[in-house]
């Protein structure tokens, strides 16, 4: 299964609910164009909902840091949300988990937005 | 007459150099290991592994040609699995990889695929056999605790 993603908004923040696997090839690449595209609609504020992904590799999760420093480069902010086990372990691994603002409550996280970036 | 039980089970295969075949090795390195006695945490990890390899083997040694192949060997022992992924690519040395866990590379896009395998496995070397591409060997040992049966 390839990578999905569905977008929302609320309030000021896009939410991406992803699923699928984030890998080397067709799951980077879409991603990769995800987030330029809401960068180029101006949606800066992203929440990454990853609680329906099944697999993530180590090109999924630098491609989690290159969304991560792009959206950071434009004035915003990329968090992440609803982390798997597998996620969160990989993300600890490579000590990745204290760089990204990660959240479990999606409610608790679009309302940091708002302390972070004074939307 | 007591049966005798071969001391090493082998599986091997040789897959077309392309990215969907990633996914096949995954599915035989779950069975594989879970055949070997490794629990579903253990399994994800070494199916991480080799998942990491066959990329590196099919994108980096294979440069993505698919009229190249990459073998894969496994090797149940009663104590330990050994895998053994081989492409045809020229080659690389690991020593050469920076760390990705110190601070000036923790931002960077890659490089964190042998440091996985690394973390993932017991042991990992990487050979170039007589010049007929390379080789990465990882080896995963059964603790006592990682017992299925």
């Amino acid at each position: 299964m390839s990578m999905k993603a569905t977008i929302r908004q609320v309030d000021s923040v896009t939410v991406v609910d992803v699923s699928g696997r984030i890998t080397l090839g067709e799951g980077c690449t879409q991603l990769r164009e995800l987030i330029r595209d809401q960068l180029s609609k101006g949606n800066k504020n992203l929440l990454l909902n990853l609680a329906d992904v099944t697999y993530i590799d180590s090109s999924g999760i630098g491609e989690l840091v290159s969304a991560y420093t792009g959206v950071s480069k434009q004035g915003g902010a990329l968090k992440l949300l609803s982390l798997t086990k597998k996620v969160h372990d990989l993300l600890q691994i490579t000590k990745l988990y204290t760089v990204f603002d990660v959240h479990d409550d999606e409610a608790k996280a679009i309302s940091s937005f708002a302390k972070t970036t004074n939307a | 007459m007591t049966p005798v039980t071969p001391e090493i089970s082998v599986v091997e295969v040789t897959l077309e150099s392309d990215l969907k075949n990633v996914e096949v090795a995954e599915e035989i390195t779950r069975r594989v290991s879970g055949t070997a006695g490794f629990d579903d945490e253990e399994q994800t990890r070494i199916e991480m592994a080799v998942h990491e390899s066959m990329i590196n083997a099919i994108w980096h040694g294979n440069k993505n040609d698919s009229s190249k192949s990459v073998w894969l060997q496994f090797k149940i022992h009663r104590d330990r699995l050994e895998i053994h992924v081989r492409d045809q690519g020229n080659g690389f040395d690991p020593q050469k990889i920076p760390n990705p866990l110190e601070n000036q590379n923790l931002l960077n896009v890659s490089g964190r695929g042998i440091f996985l395998i690394r973390a993932f496995m017991d042991e990992f070397r990487v050979e170039n056999p007589n010049g007929t591409g390379t080789e990465v060997t990882m080896v995963k040992r059964l603790s006592s605790g990682t017992h299925t049966k």
